[in-house]
């Protein structure tokens, strides 16, 4: 490692500029003759669409456009569309409603987009939108995904009876009800993963500008994926084909999931670019987030685990509802499915698991993948289940976990994943002794002294990252396949670009991506600029979700950059008339080894563009490309513990320490990677103690703004004790895991693990805000 | 935010005569008028300025005797000198609104003049028995506080200032709504020249309110050991997502309690 290499502790390149404000956003572009768009939105949960007039606001000062869902059917744009294919145990398909960019006939949630105004100003455009006249018919409308299956719920969309998408299946169920019926012991559950709002910093935003000379569209989007997001609108909406449509996602505040998906907006602003004649800018405002941002979580489900006399888990039977809100957004289907069920083994050996999901319509927000996308549901029902099983079980939570952990690599789980690496035992340890385990009674006594309640919780958590084989998702029913693109542009001074299709929106991507340059050739992280975001410039790319871009992303740049390290070795060889085997490239030298005889790395790419002198028949030029393809997936995992004290008079839970020792392989920047799981921890943190989307029984947000949110602010939160033991990954080149969602994913159950060890009640409702914990003390006592 | 038209009053009398102007609305601090005229939730046709009044500004002690002008910040108050003397649990409590920039920002008679529920200068006024003054009139603090953002304040009435007799002992709690901060219960206790007060924010379904069993626990002794196994009943008091009214009835033995503890200190 070099002072700027790989493992280097190197601040982020990218932050001067979002620190100084110098950052650009979308809503930072200009475009010459751009104006402002409002969208008209469903103030009904649940409603028919009687009558749109717009002639009132078509009048209003300033406006250029007030547009319906009609005129855009009638101009061929197409429904949004779910990217992934899930199959009913019957063998039926997912039975999906349409999903239009504007509501045509019917509304379906609260903030369902209905009309776009467009006006000169944003003021002149909102008054024009309270100046559209809808006239709707209500309908009665359902929020709660348990209550939505059942018979007489309001049916939300015609092709889905009873709500009802999809009735997914996986594992052996004979097996693991055998297992049940067999068991010494069986711990049974109702867990649920409350509903959250994923409150990127900088809300959605989009730019369409249509230029009729050219017959072109460019669309500035607040986007996880612009590549995914262009292909999509090219080949499902109709709006333009992919070589007339350029997608740029400039820098982005934070996705967090919730901007991996095409949402109407975009759509509707690039149709409304064209049907004006003028560039269209939207940008949300809070409560528009807060509304239509797809929300993430909300699990209901009920879990049974068996065990043998040893204590050795033989069973894992789970029943999931999952609620998909109003229409399926892009990756709805995939995150209840194959992103949860099939990490339901935890780090365990669990001979037989077996999980059935159901998928559920309700008037609420599109649900989608949000930090962690289904592992931390996994996650939290598998860690309180066997925190409860150790407490019924008589066992220390810790010697329960140990007994049944998996020890030998590969190793094959009944649910697909096949792990290939790990050290359970030692992220256990590590996490014990940073917390102090043993010195956990004294500190309770102590607590209990001064009329605290102490609790200490913990979690090992295995999540599945890199997401994943191109050709294994796709048997699964993924519309896309998942390697990632790298290109190295060697210019001929020897500065070098690097354009990925990984996409940062907050990662540090600009820092990492040139660390491994740096590692490879030696030239200084300010001689390499990363470029992203744009179609125009990198080529193809599947974007950053899932912590892929470390694992996925740099795995294609490792190759990206063999290919020019050889090449460039060939033309050194053949200038310092040695051996190609004997050059070696170091600290910004090409050398021969075992001689004297080196070439500054800068001459090498000269050489390369000036041509004068290169191996016969070589073509000039020093630019490669590749494309990397995951063999797996990969494996993270680790041991969360936290230690809470509750004042028992007002409910309110004080953490005292948060431990994280987590494996995430090889490391880049062991900072940033600090900086992932702080964030991490603090959204897990959020959940179990703070946020919680909650919808009135008519389907009204009462939590859309920060007044009745709860975002977690930094006097909530612990100084975290972070650490890792790693073993490498061994199925990509840099031996990278992924660290992005680990915090969000292992941090819930540690958390209501410690709560509900201090209380000594078997569960408590997420988030456990003051008020539910002090509703848990009363219910016990009385 | 709709368009609006601004005036900056010269004085108490020029506001009084600006107010006259079509829907116009008093402007202090804005702390809440002004997010709520950006969500055009509140769209008045004229705002009329008085946060500058140079007449509205300022703390005075004198003997026992607290004026603070309507005007003044939530900053000021919390700072100034002479209050820490006479009655550091309004500085304190003045201390402990919102954040900084509302601090620096919202006035006590803004406040007041809201009334909003889940205010805390409502709950003090009304603990200290303060009197309100306006440009017509003096308002005792329990003839002031009617009801959820309503008041006794009449059609162009302006507060100018408030005043009241330093108490013995006082001192305030508050449990905040862990999402916007503001209190879910707040109280504050008060033993003065007329015995003793307690006065409960955040809770009441009507908005401020005396608690008669916090007062006639701590009238018996001003101890916070007088406050053990207090029942406070929860009729009459809000449920939301964020607090029941049980919870609520709760919180405000307990942060009665650790107010007594706090005044005694």
């Amino acid at each position: 490692m070099g002072i700027e290499g790989v493992g280097a502790r190197v601040a982020r390149k990218e932050d001067k500029r979002f620190i100084t404000g110098g950052g650009r956003y979308v809503d930072d572009m200009v475009v010459p003759g751009m104006k402002h768009a409002v969208f008209v939105r469903s103030p009904h949960a649940h409603a028919q669409i009687k009558k749109i007039d717009v002639k009132k606001a078509q009048a209003m000062p300033g406006v250029i456009g007030v547009l319906t869902g009609k005129e855009l059917k009638a101009d061929g744009i197409g429904n949004l569309i779910c990217g992934w294919m899930i199959h009913s145990k019957d063998g039926s398909p997912m039975k999906m409603g349409a999903w239009s960019p504007l509501a045509v006939d019917k509304v379906r949630y609260v903030g369902d987009a209905v009309v776009i105004v467009v006006a000169e100003t944003k003021g002149q455009a909102r008054d024009a939108a309270e100046a559209v006249e809808i006239t709707y018919k209500e309908l009665k409308a359902v929020v709660d995904a348990t209550k939505a299956i059942q018979a007489g719920a309001p049916q939300i969309h015609a092709e889905s009876d009873n709500n009802l998408i999809f009735d997914w299946e996986i594992g052996d169920g004979k097996a693991t009800d055998a297992a049940i019926k067999s068991a010494a012991h069986v711990t049974r559950m109702k867990i649920v993963n409350n509903r959250l709002v994923p409150n990127a910093m900088e809300p959605r935003a989009a730019l369409g500008h249509y230029d009729k000379a050219e017959d072109h569209y460019t669309c500035w989007t607040t986007s996880q994926n612009p590549h995914v997001a262009r292909l999509v609108m090219s080949a499902f909406y109709n709006v333009a084909p992919e070589n007339k449509l350029r997608v740029i996602a400039p820098d982005v505040g934070g996705g967090f999931g919730s901007k991996i998906y095409i949402y109407p907006e975009e759509i509707v602003c690039l149709w409304a670019s064209k049907k004006t004649g003028v560039p269209v800018k939207w940008v949300a405002d809070r409560t528009e987030s807060f509304l239509s941002d797809a929300h993430g979580r909300d699990h209901v489900s009920t879990v049974e685990m068996a065990f043998d006399k040893d204590n050795r888990i033989t069973g894992l039977k789970v029943d999931t509802i999952a609620n998909l809100g109003a229409y399926m957004s892009l990756f709805s289907s995939c995150v209840p499915t194959y992103l949860y069920a099939t990490l339901l083994s935890g780090q365990y050996n669990i001979p037989a698991i077996h999980a059935n999901v159901r998928t559920v319509y309700t008037n609420t927000a599109p649900v989608d993948a949000y930090r962690g996308a289904g592992r931390p549901e996994a996650t939290y029902l598998l860690e309180r289940t066997m925190e409860t099983a150790a407490r019924e079980l008589g066992v220390s939570p810790a010697e329960l976990r140990r007994r049944n952990f998996i020890t030998s690599f590969p190793h094959q789980t009944p649910v697909i994943m096949n792990y290939d690496a790990g050290d359970y035992n030692a992220s256990l340890d590590a996490a014990m002794k940073a917390a102090d385990y043993a010195g956990f009674t004294r500190r309770k006594a102590d607590a209990a002294k001064r009329g605290k309640l102490r609790g200490i919780g913990m979690s090992c958590y295995i999540e599945a990252c890199g997401i994943a084989p191109s050709a294994a998702v796709g048997s699964l029913g993924a519309g896309v396949g998942l390697w990632e693109s790298a290109e190295v542009r060697v210019n001929a001074v020897g500065t070098i670009e690097v354009l990925t299709g990984s996409h940062s929106h907050g990662q540090g991507h600009e820092t990492t991506f040139a660390q491994v340059v740096n590692q490879r050739f030696g030239v200084p992280l300010d001689s390499v600029s990363i470029v992203h975001g744009d179609t125009d410039k990198v080529q193809m790319g599947m974007g950053t979700y899932g912590s892929r871009s470390g694992a996925v992303g740099l795995s294609a740049l490792s190759k990206a950059l063999d290919k020019v390290e050889a090449k460039a070795k060939k033309i050194a060889a053949h200038l310092l008339e040695a051996d190609e085997g004997d050059i070696v490239i170091e600290n910004g030298e090409v050398k021969v080894a075992g001689t004297d005889k080196s070439l500054p790395w800068f001459q090498v790419a000269l050489a390369a563009y000036t041509a004068h002198n290169l191996p016969a028949g070589m073509e000039p030029g020093l630019k490669e490309t590749a494309f990397y393809d995951p063999a797996n997936f990969t494996f993270p995992a680790g041991c969360y513990i936290s230690e809470v004290e509750i004042d028992p008079e007002t409910g309110v839970t004080d953490i005292i320490q948060f431990v994280a020792a987590d494996d995430f392989g090889n490391i880049i920047n062991p900072m940033i990677v600090e900086g992932q799981v702080h964030g991490g921890i603090a959204q897990g943190i959020g959940q179990a103690l703070l946020e919680g989307a909650h919808y009135d029984g008519s389907g009204q947000l009462l939590t859309a703004s920060y007044m009745d949110y709860t975002m977690p602010r930094a006097g909530d939160l612990p100084s975290f004790k972070v650490s890792t033991s790693n073993t490498p990954c061994p199925s990509n080149p840099l031996g990278i895991k992924g660290c992005g969602e680990a915090g969000a994913i292992g941090s819930p159950p540690a958390i209501i693990n410690a709560i509900t060890d201090a209380l000594g009640v078997p569960d408590i409702a997420m988030p456990a805000s003051p008020s539910t914990v002090w509703s848990a003390i009363r219910a016990k006592k009385h | 935010m709709y368009s609006v038209n601004y005036h900056r009053a010269a004085s108490v009398a020029d506001a009084a005569k600006l107010l006259k102007n079509g829907d116009a609305k008093l402007l202090s601090g804005g702390m809440t008028l002004i997010p709520a005229m950006k969500t055009r939730l509140a769209a008045p046709s004229d705002l009329v300025d008085v946060s500058r009044l140079k007449e509205l500004q300022g703390v005075k002690v004198s003997g026992k005797t607290v004026t603070i002008g309507a005007a003044t910040t939530h900053y000021d108050v919390s700072a100034d000198e002479k209050l820490k003397k006479a009655c550091p649990a309004l500085a304190h409590m003045a201390s402990l609104i919102g954040d900084p920039a509302v601090r620096y920002k919202g006035t006590i008679g803004g406040s007041i003049a809201n009334n909003d529920p889940a205010a805390d200068y409502p709950a003090a006024l009304l603990a200290l028995g303060a009197t309100i003054i306006t440009n017509k009139r003096e308002i005792a603090a329990d003839k002031f506080f009617k009801g959820l953002f309503e008041t006794a304040l009449k059609e162009g009435e302006i507060v100018t200032a408030v005043s009241f007799t330093a108490p013995a002992k006082a001192a305030y709690e508050k449990f905040r709504n862990p999402a916007s901060r503001y209190a879910i219960v707040g109280v504050f206790v008060a033993k003065g020249k007329d015995g003793v007060r307690a006065a409960v924010t955040g809770a009441g379904e009507d908005g401020v309110f005396r608690s008669k069993e916090v007062e006639a626990a701590l009238a018996k002794s001003f101890d916070a050991s007088a406050l053990n196994g207090l029942k406070v009943p929860a009729k009459g008091l809000m449920s939301d997502i964020h607090a029941s009214a049980d919870y609520r009835a709760n919180l405000i033995a307990v942060m009665a309690k650790r107010a007594a503890a706090a005044a005694n200190a």
